[in-house]
């Protein structure tokens, strides 16, 4: 009754392939974006763009870039952090190095950097599969972040292995306050997520979903596996290049190797297989999950204690947070085992039909 | 099991009670408290946040600063970068604006470093962060109070000299430097190589990689060196699996010096007796002062304590948290005094303040902190007020003073690596330093 | 030479403690086929546990026995809220739910027993053997020595029980294919209780262990990162082969920081195993020990 679908026919090839078929949704869709670029800037405040929003957006590209590869390609990597760190010290070592080079290029670049040695760091896949390749992706994670403050030149020998980077202007559009900071973020993850569900659709899409079902399979219907696995490990590191070079221009403002350690890359998976593998929606739901969760709760504790003027002993809440966290990761896998975003369709499938049961 | 009961009883009053606190018509001064009670560094990061807020409590109970109340708001950050710049959002503008922000760790401290002049918020890094914001004229906003790791590396490098008998006899002797693989691990390097090649000592650096719990094929290459010290600049559980191992390959420990984030009862305790007459820097003094009795006997007594355990009370990490708060409150006076005694100064002011310290020996008796921590003067120029830092050693339970007094080393070097290096950052960042003679 | 023997040596022996850790994962991934997150997080709440019992004034064998009961009571929990409602669900969701279990565990550890780092005292000095020392100048110290019999001990004891005893033999049936082995009548609860306690048990050991070496601290949950390249290069899946994996990252860890480290900058402990272990893969796709992969289309 809600969400109706009936009466819509695609009667041409455009409409056939458009990116958002239902009308619904397309129109969801624009009302999401027209909400996000123009009412959200409006009236969000600055602690919710600059602390929420953009870290929300920047780990949801992260975990885009991570998905395409496990959820997608059925590659599981425990090296996304590394990758966002090539991406960062990338931009950073253009920006500084080259003269004069449009900071938007300098992020494509370390985009690409990091989609190269993704490359290269893909090629055990080739032989290894499953928990085992996502432990030897460890060796990635381990071997970038020490080669990263070991080697002074990436970290222009700074005093203190911490940089903070440039102030950058990308088009002419200087990221210097929080709402411009915002945009930018916005503008880059929407481009990428759009290219992300067409590449999805095209022809290499399916190649790696073919390869994540069953390679055997797949090579058999004729599917180079070295070429789908191996693009698959590029895009996602371009993926999380990129989200590593936002990270560190529109959310922190600094590059640091240690920054981007092997936590960041487990929470990147947790993002995804929370969210729902193999679903680029649930990419988002996994990264608003992971990233406001913990906030919200230690907003509700904190607001909690001061409406009843009473004071848990200090570090419990801290500790009752991370338990009720734990907890929550766990009833939603008991109630949905494939993620977030399946519950999502199965709601969507409730309003479908409702007020009916079948 | 007790904590289980004190929040059950919490959580249930908390329905039942949703009245709001009675507020008085005091005037107050709002600082936002980034703490980590769980996570990695938990052990040090409870105590130190729970002696911040027993100072502020302690000044609260004794009638606020010139009767100006401090409130204070915590938000858990777990030493993670990203949750520390949420808190920091969240919590500033909170009750009138923060006065001060002090994180205690440093990815957080460095994420804030572009968002305090737009925010126009003074940030003190006690013991950590840049080294060169020592440099007040690049980096106005930020204060690495009492003592820099630059600092601290060159009294190291001083108390070594006056164990062996003077500077010129450190020539020819053997030191390991055995870091932490990170940034942080680093920090020393500028000062101890300027030393080693000034003096013409034998510097060997051994990295160790987080989280370092393994340290067996290190010490046996530190045993086949045979070094004169040990410098532990550690962190975490590497500094007790050091001791452990220093034990292991008969090392002595009294020639071990840790790095002060290595001299804590959180390094030592887990080591057990392997940690018996180490030694390592500290800018707090170990020791009984009359600030400490003072919170004993106002708070702890009565139960108002913040520590989750009395047996942490005057533990290192507790007491740098009150000297964290020591140095808070003596900013917004200094800032009072000039902006209107018995009101509540803006953090614009509070820098002012800050940059205005002068505890010397008189006002640090007044506040029952003297000989807790070394005189200090801070000035426009000058962030870090004093440089020095002192010698302790474990004892088996306690840490007590080893060094006499307080060490500094050569105050000239370190000043003069700490401007190239801000001056570098200034045409880094197209920042114009200040001209502090013109500001009053 | 004897500087060699004396790294070799070492490595070996943390090698031992490195296995025993692995041990535990093992453990888990041949009866359900998951990598358990929460391993390192149960190493960490079986130290405390029995080292905040200890400081409450209960004896170390008390507190250790009463740890050990707590660890099955926990296995039985993990069993009836976890796994239950999770079974035959794909892998990646129980490696999920383990995470989860890792937070709560983590969380839970440290409210009631409190953050503080502790020492723990097992009686074993952490000296060199002198006797060793003096006649070939090679320093082993009675811990390690001691942790690697107790490690080596509980290793043949699993291995004899999994070979050897029908529960251990349902074991490996449910770990094959659990329908099946649903279907031909194995009590699928009971076995995963013992298994899950098993680990528990295993936990409790190395936490001990590593406990009594480091302190018992936060950082306990880290021993986990140790285990890793252990289980590439032994197998996720074969009891000896965490130990013998175990050996070999030891060994060469030590060796390669020893003799490689200095050349190229030091630190090498942080990515070496794993780059060994992934050497080790290119070879042997399933580890020296892991189930061949047999995949059919």
């Amino acid at each position: 009754m809600f969400y109706r679908l009936s009466g819509q026919f695609r009667t041409s090839y455009y409409e056939d392939n458009r990116l958002i078929g239902e009308k619904l949704e397309r129109t969801v869709f624009i009302a999401t974006m027209l909400v996000a670029s123009i009412a959200i800037p409006l009236v969000a405040s600055p602690y919710l763009l600059s602390a929420v929003l953009i870290p929300f957006l920047i780990f949801s590209l992260a975990a885009l870039g991570l998905n395409i590869l496990t959820g997608f390609a059925g590659q599981v990597s425990f090296g996304s952090a590394a990758f966002m760190a090539i991406g960062a010290f990338a931009s950073f070592n253009l920006l500084l190095r080259v003269p004069a080079i449009p900071s938007l290029l300098a992020f494509l670049l370390g985009g690409m950097c990091a989609s190269a040695i993704g490359v290269l760091f893909g090629l055990p896949s080739l032989r290894i599969r499953g928990f085992y390749l996502a432990a030897s992706t460890l060796a990635t994670q381990f071997f970038i972040v020490w080669c990263l403050s070991k080697v002074g030149w990436f970290t222009n020998y700074a005093a203190s292995g911490v940089i903070t980077v440039q102030h950058v202007a990308p088009l002419g559009f200087a990221l210097d306050n929080h709402v411009s900071k915002y945009l930018f973020v916005l503008v880059v993850v929407t481009t990428l997520t759009v290219v992300a569900s067409n590449l999805m659709r095209s022809n290499i899409g399916r190649s790696w979903m073919s390869i994540r079902d069953m390679d055997v399979a797949a090579e058999v219907i004729g599917i180079n596996p070295l070429y789908a696995k191996l693009t698959a490990f590029a895009v996602s590191a371009f993926y999380c290049g990129i989200a590593g070079a936002l990270y560190s221009y529109a959310y922190v403002s600094t590059v640091e190797p240690d920054g981007f350690s092997l936590d960041l890359s487990f929470k990147i998976l947790f993002m995804i297989i929370i969210g729902g593998l193999g679903s680029i929606l649930g990419s988002f739901i996994g990264a608003a999950f992971i990233v406001l969760l913990p906030i919200w709760l230690n907003v509700f504790f904190s607001a909690m204690e001061h409406f009843s003027g009473l004071k848990a002993p200090s570090g419990i809440t801290s500790n009752v947070e991370l338990i009720i966290f734990g907890g929550i990761i766990i009833v939603f896998l008991v109630v949905e085992p494939h993620g977030l975003a399946r519950l999502w369709q199965r709601a969507k499938e409730k309003l479908q039909i409702w007020p009916l049961s079948h | 099991m007790k904590h289980f009961y004190k929040l059950a009883t919490v959580l249930l009053s908390a329905s039942a009670l949703l009245a709001a606190p009675a507020c008085a018509d005091q005037p107050e001064q709002y600082i936002p408290v980034l703490s980590y009670r769980v996570g990695p560094f938990a052990a040090n990061g409870a105590s130190m946040f729970s002696g911040l807020i027993d100072y502020l409590n302690l000044t609260n109970a004794k009638g606020g600063i010139n009767g100006v109340r401090i409130t204070f708001e915590e938000c858990e950050t777990e030493y993670n970068t990203s949750r520390g710049v949420e808190c920091y959002e969240r919590l500033k503008d909170r009750q009138g604006g923060a006065s001060v922000i002090e994180t205690g760790s440093t990815g957080i401290a460095y994420a804030l470093l572009d968002r305090l002049p737009q925010d126009k918020l003074p940030m003190t890094t006690m013991g950590y962060g840049r080294a060169d914001a020592a440099d007040g004229r690049v980096f106005p906003w930020v204060f690495p109070l009492i003592s820099t790791y630059w600092s601290q590396a060159a009294a190291m490098v001083e108390y070594m000299a006056q164990q062996s008998g003077g500077m010129d006899r450190l020539k020819g002797k053997t030191i390991v430097d055995l870091y932490h693989d990170s940034a942080y691990g680093k920090e020393s390097f500028p000062v101890l190589d300027h030393y080693a090649k000034e003096i013409g000592f034998n510097l060997i650096k051994i990295a160790i990689p987080a989280p370092g719990i393994e340290q067996q094929a290190q010490w046996l290459q530190i045993r086949q060196a045979k070094p004169d010290y040990v410098i532990l600049w550690g962190f975490g559980v590497m500094n007790a699996a050091a001791m452990k191992a220093a034990a292991r390959v008969g090392y002595p420990r009294e020639k071990m010096i840790g790095s002060w984030w290595a001299g804590s009862e959180v390094d030592t305790v887990p080591a057990g007796d392997a940690a018996k007459g180490y030694l390592s820097m500290t800018f707090t003094a170990p020791g009984s002062f009359p600030v400490l009795e003072d919170i004993k006997g106002t708070l702890y007594d009565r139960g108002k304590g913040n520590l989750s355990g009395d047996a942490k009370f005057g533990s290192v990490s507790h007491v740098r948290g009150i000297v964290i708060g020591i140095l808070m409150t003596e900013a917004i006076r200094a800032a009072q005094q000039k902006y209107g005694i018995g009101r509540p100064v803006t953090a614009e002011q509070v820098r002012w303040g800050y940059e205005h310290l002068v505890l010397d020996e008189k006002r640090l008796g007044e506040i029952g902190a003297l000989g807790l921590i070394p005189p200090m003067k801070t000035s426009c120029a000058d962030h870090e007020g004093s440089g020095a830092a002192m010698v302790q050693e474990w004892d088996g339970t306690n840490f007590i003073p080893k060094s006499k007094g307080w060490v500094a080393g050569d105050r000239a070097l370190v000043r003069k690596l700490a401007e190239q290096s801000a001056a570098q950052y200034a045409a880094d960042k197209n920042i114009t330093p200040r001209d502090c003679g013109k500001e009053d | 030479m004897a500087f060699f023997v004396e790294v070799l040596v070492g490595g070996l022996l943390a090698g031992v403690m490195y296995g025993l850790v692995a041990l535990g994962f093992v453990l888990i991934y041949k009866a359900s086929g998951v990598f358990n997150f929460a391993q390192g997080a149960m190493v960490f709440l079986g130290a405390l546990t029995a080292t905040g019992l200890e400081q409450q004034g209960v004896p170390l064998w008390l507190a250790i026995a009463m740890t050990a009961i707590f660890t099955v009571v926990l296995a039985i929990l993990i069993e009836r809220l976890i796994l239950k409602p999770l079974l035959a669900q794909p892998p990646i969701s129980l490696f999920m739910a383990t995470l989860g279990l890792a937070f709560v565990i983590e969380g839970l550890a440290q409210a009631v027993w409190g953050n503080n780092a502790r020492a723990l005292d097992l009686g074993i000095p952490d000296v060199p053997l002198e006797w060793l020392l003096d006649s070939t100048g090679v320093g082993v110290s009675t811990f390690d020595l001691v942790a690697s019999i107790i490690a080596l001990a509980l290793i043949g004891v699993l291995s004899a029980f999994f070979s050897l005893t029908k529960t251990g033999r349902a074991l490996r049936a449910v770990a094959d294919d659990t329908k099946a082995a649903l279907s031909v009548g194995i009590p699928l609860e009971r076995v995963l209780i013992i298994v899950w306690s098993a680990a528990g048990l295993v936990a409790l050991v190395a936490g001990l262990l590593w406990g009594a070496r480091n302190g018992v601290q936060y950082s306990l949950t880290l021993v986990a990162l140790k285990a890793f390249p252990v289980l590439i290069i032994g197998g996720f899946s074969s009891i000896p082969g965490a130990f013998a994996g175990g050996l070999i990252i030891g060994a060469s860890e030590k060796l390669a920081d020893v003799y490689i480290g200095p050349m190229i900058g030091g630190g090498i402990e942080s990515w070496f195993p794993y780059v060994l272990a992934l050497l080790f893969l290119l070879v042997r796709p399933e580890g020296l020990f892991g189930d061949r992969i047999i995949r059919r289309v």
